[in-house]
């Protein structure tokens, strides 16, 4: 025993200082399926059993496709649409069944005698290694590339001259920026309408605390033929589709009323810009453009729900906590034929920062 | 022991007593002539047919990466003779009453009649998405397993990457996938990555506008996403897990030492029919574990949340787990922007957005380089590790599962605060700080951890295990009764290298061959340091030696007093013969 392992140390000098010598593989301990036929047997049985359970839940499944209707039920079975949970489960089952039964055979049935092979280093052999490099330097030799520069310098341009093509290629992917980021479809005398009826709003129907999600005329469907063919008159055009997805992403806005005492006017947030204490602001962070809607009545601020940037409506849209960088954009407002209307687009680009934006 | 012979391979290959060669086959070999005068693979298959797999339960877990795989390509094949990638707007009259008559894109519309009118199609659905969370979830425990027990030393660097890129390229068709219903949900956060790729300098607003075609969130980014993630992004994870798989084969599997496991050898069950059976059954098992989740467990009920509304939004949006790190990055970070020359650069999205997750997979991806440039080590390794024996590695691994831990539960900081009443913006203070501070104290915590089990080990070696017999001696005092632990473990314990810490200027490296000075051999002293001079090395030779003597002396007055054997008590009492009890059975 330790002669052997010395010679084998002879290839393994790290070996020779191992306090315990490798003792070698154990002798295979046979299960009892090896040495009991009665075990072997009953071991048999049972793969079979849970190979003939997969093929009657193969069939159930089919029963159940045909059996059971899914339509509009989502909660008949435990929360769930019944023909699912069926589906699911006769579907699992069938394919756990088989893989339970063949792994079964394998750990009762099939031979767990332990084999090993010799590992071989990764790299290849000395010679192998040399004969390809001599392969490599004789084919690199006979094209002559080092000894024409010309040929190697024009044909490494030419290649990287394609890039030209694959990058101009793609210019059609989109539309370019210009200056669409700056603009919403907000203009002087743009109506505000609610979000869900399109019905325009008047200062009074806003009690102090109220908050109300608004559009601009034109982005929200409304269902009366008559309604809009009125607001058609007045030059309203509604938009549908992309279109409406679009501008919806930038000019959706928040109403709020507070007391008039309460609100702080600066540069970006004058007092002719609110009406009896009722502003209008973007509705979209200026973080990354996700929809702002959570309201803290007492304190005026809200709150985004996607990472949590805080905004004060009562001080110019003030970011006081989370990621956000900037204030929320504010809408001038004024009154007209009794309705709330903006005075002007927004003063500055909505919604989430990029390399071109120019101003705070 | 007649079985010792086996080290090194050069005598027996199997511990079984009765040769374990096929019988000839006879009906095949009809079949396998006509294939291989035509293909000629009996060369190649001769060798694999009967390959040698070592046997371990960790061993399973890219198995389990590898077979969702296979179960998204199946359903994911299933769902696209239905689901139709576009985002023309249509009116919904399906099975589902609540949407009746709404308008929504056809994206969406085909989903819900996926969900509601096609036999099996939620099932299929929930089962892709289920699988899709194993998936990216198994090859990150694969991934930290391998981490783990040094499995990506060399020659495994190159695996080691491909399987840090097979994890960037699942997220990134996870997160393709859930887009492509287009509900409010997967709209929001379609939202979130337009902030994202808008806030790279300089491009930002040209990459955003060339993603979706124009401005956010125009019709193309449906179709779009759905060629990536039918198409190019599964082709590429398909050819990197053949390109792993290859190199699986190739490498031989890594093994853990014992008794007749060496550096040389491969030792465990041949792939016909041991692996193949338990291997294929897996994938039986895995493929039926989705299917009873698709039928059982409801995921991503994207009825409940509408079809997108750029205006709309639902509190507490979560995206898929496997986003919450870059979600509670995005959380935690303070609102930095700088303004120069008309320009904005929004460091609050920028860094947490695109810069931070690739330095931390990079981090990830170049440890075997950094950990190989520290030791000096060149050499082949096929034994595993365990994680007590590489102190310092284990301790990263810790600090940074600490750091996903921490950036996770930030992702999810209103999700805590309603859950736990607490003020969500006390969650976000006390994480800006807690990223920093919390994985550094896990790194010192889990190294003295590692460092105290290889004491425990050593303990073991030399002065065997706790038998849990208090001894009283004649004086009154008390002790506990240690036996030796057997050969097999007593070998299995030492099967490890000596640890040599790297000090700088002594010109010689830590496998003696002359090195020069390089300019940041000082840095390579001082990780060398932290990552192995407090570690404990195993007893020599000698130590055990004169351990084992220590021990026969006490064993000798033990026979005089008696003792010479297991006892569980009752020995002591008077009243038993106990000529036959053992301790704990036979061992």
């Amino acid at each position: 025993m330790t002669d052997h392992n010395d010679t084998s140390s002879n290839h393994l000098p790290a070996s020779v200082q191992e306090p315990i010598a490798n003792p070698g593989l154990p002798a295979h301990l046979p299960r009892p399926t090896d040495v009991d036929p009665k075990a072997e047997r009953r071991a048999e049985r049972q793969v079979a059993a849970f190979f003939v359970a997969s093929m009657i839940c193969a069939v159930l499944f089919c029963v159940a496709y045909f059996t059971l209707d899914i339509k509009d039920e989502t909660d008949t079975f435990i929360g769930l649409g019944a023909s699912n949970v069926a589906l699911g489960a006769t579907l699992g089952l069938a394919l756990m069944f088989i893989g339970i039964g063949v792994i079964h055979w394998a750990r009762k049935l099939m031979g767990d005698v332990e084999i090993f092979e010799m590992r071989h280093p990764a790299s290849s052999s000395e010679e192998d290694r040399d004969t390809t490099l001599a392969a490599l330097s004789a084919g690199l030799e006979e094209s002559g590339i080092a000894r024409r520069p010309l040929i190697r310098n024009t044909m490494l341009g030419a290649m990287g001259m394609l890039g030209l093509p694959l990058i101009v290629g793609l210019r059609d992917l989109g539309t370019l920026p210009g200056k669409t980021l700056e603009r919403t479809v907000w203009a002087e005398g743009t109506r505000i309408v609610r979000d869900v009826t399109g019905t325009p709003v008047k200062p009074s129907q806003l009690e102090v605390g109220d908050l109300m999600n608004a559009q601009p005329e034109g982005l929200v469907t409304l269902h009366s033929e008559e309604l809009i063919a009125e607001g058609e008159e007045r030059g309203v055009e509604y938009l549908e589709g992309v279109d409406l997805q679009v501008e919806k992403s930038k000019a959706s806005v928040i109403l709020l009323r507070m007391e008039p005492k309460d609100l702080t006017f600066s540069d970006r947030s004058p007092e002719n810009w609110q009406i009896d204490g009722i502003v209008a602001y973007s509705k979209i962070c200026t973080h990354v453009g996700c929809p702002i809607s959570l309201n803290e009545q007492q304190s005026h601020h809200l709150l985004c729900p996607c990472h949590q940037s805080t905004f004060d409506l009562a001080d110019g849209g003030r970011v006081v906590f989370g990621p956000a960088a900037r204030p929320l954009p504010q809408l001038p407002l004024t009154v007209k034929d009794g309705y709330l209307v903006a005075q002007s687009d927004f003063r500055e680009p909505v919604g989430p920062s990029y390399w071109e934006r120019d101003s705070k | 022991m007649s079985t010792s012979e086996n080290v090194g391979g050069s005598v027996a290959s199997t511990n079984g007593k009765t040769a374990a060669s096929a019988k000839k086959p006879g009906r095949g070999s009809k079949v396998v002539g006509w294939a291989d005068e035509r293909l000629g693979l009996a060369t190649a298959a001769k060798k694999n047919l009967r390959k040698v797999f070592p046997d371990h339960w960790s061993f399973m877990l890219g198995e389990i990466a590898l077979w969702s795989f296979v179960v998204l390509l199946i359903s994911g094949v299933f769902l696209t003779f239905w689901f139709k990638p576009s985002m023309a707007e249509v009116q919904y009259f399906g099975s589902y009453s609540q949407l009746n008559g709404m308008h929504m894109s056809e994206a969406f519309a085909s989903t819900l009649d996926i969900s509601f009118d096609v036999r099996g199609g939620l099932m299929v659905r929930q089962m892709h998405h289920w699988a899709a969370m194993l998936f990216i979830a198994a090859m990150l425990v694969h991934m930290m397993r391998v981490f783990l027990t040094g499995a990506f030393r060399k020659p495994r660097e190159v695996n080691w990457i491909i399987g840090g890129i097979l994890i960037l390229l699942g997220i990134v068709e996870g997160f393709a996938g859930y887009s492509l219903p287009d509900d409010l949900l997967s709209g929001t956060g379609m939202r979130i990555a337009d902030g994202l790729v808008k806030a790279t300098p300089v491009v930002g607003t040209y990459m955003s506008f060339f993603m979706f075609g124009g401005e956010f969130p125009g019709d193309d980014i449906i179709p779009r996403l759905y060629m990536a993630h039918i198409l190019l992004i599964p082709g590429l994870i398909l050819a990197l897990i053949a390109a792993h798989m290859l190199l699986l084969v190739y490498h031989k599997h890594t093994q853990w030492p014992g008794p007749g496991r060496t550096e040389e050898n491969v030792v465990g069950f041949p792939m016909l029919p041991v692996y193949m059976a338990k291997a294929g059954g897996f994938f039986f098992i895995v493929f039926g574990m989705s299917a009873l989740m698709g039928g059982l467990l409801t995921i991503n009920p994207v009825w409940k949340y509408g079809p997108y509304d750029p205006s709309k939004v639902t509190a507490g949006s979560q995206p898929d787990w496997y986003m919450g790190i870059a979600e509670g990055t995005l959380r935690i970070m303070p609102g930095w922007e700088t303004h120069l020359f008309g320009h904005t650069l929004s460091w609050n999205i920028f860094l947490p957005g695109q810069v931070i997750p690739i330095v931390l997979l990079l981090m990830v991806l170049s440890w075997p380089f950094l950990e190989a440039w520290v030791t000096g080590d060149k050499r082949e390794h096929h034994l595993l590790q365990r994680p007590r024996n590489a102190p310092g590695r284990t301790a990263f691994l810790a600090a940074m599962i600490t750091l996903y831990g921490l950036l996770w539960a930030a992702g999810g900081n209103d999700v805590l605060a309603v859950l736990f009443h607490l003020n969500l913006n006390h969650i976000t203070y006390f994480m800006r700080g807690a990223v920093f501070v919390i994985p550094i104290l896990v790194f010192f915590l889990t190294k003295r951890w590692c460092i105290s089990l290889q004491r425990h080990d050593n303990d073991k070696l030399l002065h065997g295990y706790e038998t849990g017999i208090i001894m009283r001696s004649a004086e009154g005092g008390y002790t506990e009764r240690h036996l030796p632990i057997s050969e097999e473990s007593a070998y299995t314990l030492t099967a490890r290298d000596r640890d040599e810490v790297f000090v700088p200027g002594s010109g010689v490296d830590a496998n003696g061959v002359a090195s020069k000075d390089g300019k940041l051999d000082g840095i390579r002293g001082k990780l060398s340091t932290t990552l192995f001079a407090d570690n404990i090395q195993k007893p020599t030779a000698e130590e055990l030696e004169e351990a084992h003597h220590h021990a026969d002396d006490e064993h000798a007055h033990e026979i005089e007093a008696g003792l010479d054997h297991s006892a569980d008590g009752h020995q002591f009492d008077g009243r038993h013969p106990v000529d036959e009890e053992a301790l704990r059975g036979k061992h």
